[in-house]
């Protein structure tokens, strides 16, 4: 009989099927790392119509989170302040600054500032602020030392495991409510307080579909 | 001498066939000119397949709302249509592994024939609980993969132990499957004399040559195989029962459920491998292998089995009396009494009365009625389904939320497309792999059990040693 196949075709399927196992778990490996928000969406930083810079305005300025936005305490957004909360010091100060300017066209014309959001959660997971902070949930826990970013961008990644990492452990992470706007803070024994936080505030993460999908 | 007379078993092959004739009635189907007739039969197996393409694209664009599922009723044709399928797929492997195990040499005429309907079916099973999740981009969530999202499969469920039991089966089937066709496709390697066919037999023969060593290694992957395969045969459909049997809806919530369904299975796998087979073999002209002898073989499985199921219905009820439990003594007597009566007494009909006939010999050797009863059977069983599926959920604890479930098109082309999927994969392996296990049959010839010494003298006689000719010339 003739011969059909040359000699080394005897390792070609072996080959094949070593190829096969390693590039199935190369693919697993690569969608699981390249294709995660941690990979995708942190860093995020896009242009905003005024280059408002936190770094000035928390850090050197000292102002409380709480000065902008207003609603966190009491509602499901932190809300994007309006211009006349600018302007209350911008009618004084910098009032002929060029990086200004839509501010003071969105002042006459009453057609609010087109800021761009950076943290965004997808539509089919229900967050609410007020329930976080209320807690004990600090600010810089999800947005990162925003006091040191000239350009706010996106730290965490946002993804449901990020999510659950503390509604599993909430202890590793709450700090009394009266802290929540601070940043740096660092609790001296973070686990020993972290007890006592969830004991008082009766604090019990959902960690089932339901809680946050609906 | 005794009033007993020793009925010696029938010839397992009939016709005068020695090796080389066997090896031209099996091979010369695939290395012959395609027939004309296969060529229409496999239009219409391509045209069911697009409806089905048609009603799954419909469906993954549209939703799972193209169904005809209702507020109480969230399980309709989907389930009913996954488990007809995987039953029908049971007779593959019991027909290969514990008739195997068993010594039964009469499977080795129908067994690559039943792998192969196995191999399919559960091909157009595993399309069921691919589509019905709603997004199907999303189904790699089925499977235990690490990602950003902490999804993962949970293990608690039914569902979750079916994905695994199911794609198990196919797997150890597939090999099963594989393992015994590869001598096979190296006798069509050397009897094909173009190059295409001697090049893609060749490959997938995997270098076979028929050395001892071959065979050894070969004996021993067959008989590592047929020992995982058996309790797969056994463990898928108690697997897929637990998707009813570990819910508690009255009417699923019984430990019988387990043995009814392998009982089912094996049934309706029978009389598929009997319509089939019927067809084929009389168009291919293999009654000389798949004989009639088979087919009252088969038919006694199939009236074996089918009195499980009967027993099986009758214990249902008994228990539901017997347990005192209300719901489950309203749905009893709803199912027979209730809005799908209908329903139930066809499945009483096709299941348990119809195999009853074959008590009979004559009815279990003709070939006309094995071949309308062996339909039946599987009407009745994929009835047996819808009976469960939909009258536990359509009536259950209140009465308040009953609702009746009809389907919509979609569900019905969705079906029928599925037999487009299955006979398009069907008439391929006619056309181009032995559809008998040409090795495994000549085992049982009488010629591969040679006594070499004369009846009555006792006398040594040498075999005669004749080298076959090649037979690679055009069929």
């Amino acid at each position: 009989m003739a011969q059909i196949f040359p000699k080394w075709t005897n390792q070609v399927p072996r080959k094949l099927l070593i190829g096969l196992i390693v590039s199935v778990n190369v693919l697993i490996l690569i969608v699981w790392y390249f294709f995660s928000p941690k990979y995708t969406d942190v860093g995020y930083a896009p242009t905003q119509p005024v280059p408002y810079s936190h770094k000035v305005h928390v850090d050197q300025l000292g102002l409380d989170c709480q000065y902008c936005h207003t609603s966190v305490f009491d509602s499901k957004q932190a809300n994007v302040p309006a211009t006349q909360t600018c302007m209350n010091c911008h009618n004084q100060i910098l009032t002929d600054s060029d990086k200004l300017a839509p501010i003071r066209e969105s002042w006459e014309t009453g057609q609010p500032v087109e800021w761009v959001r950076v943290n965004n959660l997808a539509d089919y997971a229900y967050f609410n602020h007020a329930a976080h902070v209320n807690v004990g949930v600090g600010c810089e826990s999800c947005h990162g030392r925003v006091d040191k970013m000239e350009i706010v961008y996106q730290t965490e990644p946002l993804s449901m495991g990020w999510c659950l990492d503390c509604h599993r452990e909430p202890e590793k992470f709450l700090r009394p409510v009266e802290e929540v706007t601070t940043m740096g803070y660092k609790a001296e024994n973070q686990s020993q307080l972290g007890a006592e936080l969830v004991e008082k505030n009766n604090v019990s993460p959902p960690e089932y579909c339901q809680g946050c999908h609906y | 001498m005794s009033k007993y007379e020793y009925v010696p078993e029938p010839a397992l092959v009939k016709g005068n066939h020695d090796f080389a004739s066997i090896t031209r009635l099996v091979t010369d189907v695939n290395l012959r000119p395609t027939p004309k007739g296969w060529y229409l039969a496999m239009i219409g197996a391509n045209i069911l397949l697009g409806v089905f393409l048609v009603a799954v694209g419909y469906l993954i664009w549209e939703g799972t709302g193209i169904w005809g599922l209702n507020n109480p009723v969230g399980w309709g044709w989907a389930i009913i249509n996954f488990v007809w399928w995987v039953g029908i797929g049971h007779a593959g492997t019991l027909i290969s592994a514990i008739l195997f195990l068993f010594r039964q040499n009469w499977r080795t005429a129908i067994n690559r024939f039943a792998e192969a309907m196995t191999i399919f079916a559960v091909i157009c099973a595993l399309v069921f609980p691919g589509i019905h999740v709603g997004r199907i981009w999303v189904i790699y969530w089925v499977f235990p993969i690490p990602n950003q999202m902490y999804m993962w499969p949970n293990f608690n469920s039914p569902l979750l132990w079916d994905v695994f039991a199911v794609s198990t089966y196919f797997t150890v089937s597939f090999l099963f499957w594989y393992v015994g066709l590869v001598p096979d496709l190296a006798t069509l390697r050397d009897r094909a004399v173009d190059k295409i066919r001697k090049f893609t037999y060749g490959l997938f023969s995997l270098g076979w040559t028929g050395s001892n060593r071959h065979w050894w290694n070969y004996e021993k992957a067959y008989m590592i195989l047929a020992g995982l395969a058996t309790p797969l045969v056994l463990s898928v459909h108690t697997i897929v029962s637990f998707d009813f049997a570990v819910s508690v809806i009255p009417g699923w919530h019984t430990t019988i459920f387990p043995p009814y369904f392998v009982a089912g299975a094996i049934f309706s796998g029978f009389a598929m491998v009997l319509t089939l087979m019927i067809v084929a073999r009389k168009i291919y002209g293999m009654k000389d292998i798949m004989t009639d002898d088979h087919m009252e073989k088969m038919n006694i499985i199939i009236l074996v089995t089918g009195s499980m199921v009967g027993f099986a219905y009758a214990m249902e009820f008994f228990i539901a009396w017997y347990s005192g439990v209300e719901y489950e003594q309203a749905i009893f007597i709803l199912r027979a009494t209730g809005p799908y009566a209908w329903a139930y007494w066809i499945m009483m009909a096709c299941n348990v009365l119809s195999p009853q006939f074959f008590w009979s010999k004559k009815l279990r050797t003709s070939v006309g009625f094995t071949f309308f009863i062996s339909i039946v059977v599987n009407i009745g069983m994929w009835f047996e389904r819808f009976v469960i599926t939909v009258t536990s959920l359509a009536t259950d604890y209140l009465p308040s939320s009953w609702d009746y479930y009809s389907p919509t098109i979609w569900d019905v082309l969705t079906y029928v497309g599925t037999f487009g999927i299955f006979f398009t994969f069907f008439l391929a392996f006619l056309r181009f792999l032995p559809m008998i296990a040409i090795a495994e049959v000549k085992m049982i010839l009488p010629q591969a059990d040679p006594h070499n010494y004369d009846e009555t003298s006792k006398e040594y006689i040498a075999p005669k040693v004749e080298l076959p000719k090649p037979q690679a010339q055009k069929v």
